[in-house]
């Protein structure tokens, strides 16, 4: 049976993901590119607007959740397009919404491979290279995962030297 | 009527009236409960009549200035003001989602403070959306930035905020000067924000963004609403004039909806409905009559309470104390009902004590949406309004954002006060 993969993509290191992936992958794997938009986004928006007391409701299409939510539909669709050209092979596509950290591990139920990009500070090799919810995915992603670098890895000197008084070394 | 029942009926036809502005049932606008709550006030003799038309005659020009306000800020849209703001900080940030984020600031707190908090809420917030995810940018910072500054960035002109508004008759200031002694506390609370945003979402801030060959074409080829943005800075000018000429400043925004409506409606790009429609009369009728029903809570005894709990005084504690009392009210109760019962008492206390109360309810909504009370007793019907209460990361937004701008604007204010006096 091929492998099925999942490759997580977010606005900002997509390319990055799509290009370290894209070697890495058998010929033969089903792959689906997955893309979440935060629900949040429209909510604080709606937020935003229920704060504003007495204003009535907007008639409709001019409702900024609404509006933000059917945009991001839209956008999404591009992205994974966009990805799919990228990635220079067939692939299905898949939009979901959500809380984006929970939606992924979901979506990861039934695949063989999931590949996620690393999203926080990539100066160093370290901890901090994964942000919030890339690091939720990669603790409770319930199949393999490959963990990539969008860009290009830090080197080895990246990472701080042990401190003087660290573990291991009592002072005198 | 005797005090003590007054006092229960008064607050009784307050909480209801704010409880039916923030459920809506079946859609009625909020005037629905407002208006009959007014009349019940003068009715049950809890305001006199005489002291209830005062309030009217007081609210009047407000919210006339509020209507011409509104107009401006719908004419802009149907100019394309908005969209072409969205295109040119798409060109502008050259794919740098931290760029983009800076220009988010600066055109979400001019067109607060140019246009009001309504007009970046319902108008450039979608806006700022489109403009990330066409980069491929992540929108949440950006999002983030916009409904923030919605409110933390409305302390600069009478217009950018209801609440100033209000404010803005009872302190006495002209015009310009309101605007002076606002621009640092304005600027601090903008600081502010950016300082904790900037780190925040640090891990979102990330990549490069690339415009699609079509959408980089468009931006160079389509041309800007130098129309709209020419009356917008004359009628910026003519607020700041107003006051020597001894011309009401709502006469200013009055005019100033009308050179964009004429051409607008000629054009037939807008419809006599259409600007009807963005006057939002019930929501003009609901501030009325709102006024009457706050004004009714303070005869019946809470005004005394309120000018006890209000401190009075030029020091930075008692501007602090004022800016907490005012930012933990709008929390409670949402912030115009707040802004309604400070301000007799902080007018009696000088203009400096008004400002204060404006940081508290400008910038403390961005804590909770509606105000905790309500968001608490109508969590269901926030919900099914595309409301739901505050998740987890807005909360924690606020709860760093708050107390940092609060702090920064208030001493800002002190610095403003003692340098302009």
């Amino acid at each position: 049976m091929p492998m099925r993969a999942l490759l997580w993509l977010v606005e900002g290191t997509w390319q990055g993901c799509v290009d370290a992936a894209r070697p890495l992958l058998p010929a033969d794997a089903e792959i689906t590119l997955l893309h979440v938009t935060p629900s949040e986004v429209a909510e604080v928006a709606g937020g935003a607007l229920a704060g504003l007391l007495g204003r009535g409701r907007p008639e409709p299409g001019r409702h900024p959740a609404e509006r933000i939510s059917a945009l991001s539909e839209e956008s999404a669709l591009e992205l994974l397009a966009a990805a799919e050209a990228r990635l220079g092979r067939a692939a299905r596509r898949a939009t979901r919404r959500g809380r984006v950290e929970h939606v992924v591990v979901e979506a990861a139920r039934d695949t063989d491979l999931l590949v996620v990009a690393r999203d926080g500070d990539r100066s160093r090799l370290g901890p901090a290279s994964l942000g919030p919810a890339t690091r939720f995915v990669v603790d409770h992603a319930p199949c393999p995962v490959l963990l990539v670098w969008p860009d290009e890895a830090p080197g080895l000197e990246s990472i701080p030297p042990p401190p003087p008084h660290g573990p291991g070394r009592r002072p005198a | 009527m005797p005090r003590a029942p007054a006092e229960t009926i008064a607050l009784l036809l307050l909480a209801a009236t704010l409880a039916f502005a923030v459920v809506r049932p079946h859609g009625l606008p909020e005037a629905v409960a407002a208006v009959p709550a007014a009349l019940l006030t003068v009715a049950l003799d809890i305001l006199p009549a005489h002291a209830a038309l005062d309030e009217l005659r007081n609210l009047g020009p407000t919210i006339g200035f509020l209507a011409a306000v509104l107009v401006l800020a719908e004419l802009c849209e149907r100019e394309g003001l908005f969209a072409a703001a969205g295109r040119r900080m798409a060109v502008a940030c050259r794919g740098r989602p931290v760029a983009l984020l800076g220009l988010v600031f600066l055109v979400g707190s001019t067109v607060t403070a140019v246009l009001s908090l309504d007009a970046t809420v319902v108008l450039l917030t979608p806006v700022v959306f489109a403009t990330a995810v066409r980069l491929r940018l992540r929108p949440k910072p950006q999002v983030y930035a916009c409904t923030h500054l919605a409110n933390s960035a409305s302390l600069l002109l009478p217009v950018s905020n209801l609440t100033n508004l209000l404010a803005f008759r009872a302190s006495g200031l002209s015009f310009a000067r309101f605007a002076t002694t606002m621009t640092l506390p304005w600027l601090a609370a903008i600081g502010a924000e950016w300082v904790v945003l900037r780190r925040t979402f640090a891990s979102d801030l990330v990549g490069r963004g690339e415009l699609d060959a079509a959408d980089r074409a468009g931006a160079r080829s389509a041309g800007g609403p130098t129309y709209a943005v020419v009356v917008l800075a004359l009628t910026l000018v003519g607020f700041g004039m107003a006051q020597l000429a001894h011309l009401d400043p709502a006469v200013i925004a009055g005019l100033g909806a009308v050179a964009l409506a004429v051409p607008a409606l000629a054009g037939r790009r807008a419809r006599i409905a259409d600007l009807g429609r963005a006057a939002a009369v019930p929501f003009l009728l609901f501030v009325a009559a709102l006024g009457v029903v706050v004004r009714g809570v303070s005869a019946a005894g809470l005004g005394p309470l309120v000018e006890r709990l209000v401190p009075t005084g030029g020091s930075l504690w008692s501007l602090l104390a004022v800016a907490a009392l005012a930012a933990i009210l709008a929390n409670l109760v949402n912030n115009l009902p707040a802004i309604l019962l400070l301000l007799p008492a902080a007018a009696a206390a000088g203009p400096g004590t008004v400002l204060a109360c404006l940081v508290g309810v400008n910038v403390g909504p961005n804590l909770t949406w509606v105000g905790s009370l309500a968001t608490l007793l109508w969590r269901r019907a926030l919900r099914e309004r595309n409301a739901e209460p505050p998740i987890g990361e807005f909360l924690r937004l606020g709860a760093l954002t708050v107390p940092v701008a609060l702090l920064a604007a208030s001493t800002a204010l002190w610095l403003a006060l003692r340098v302009l006096s």
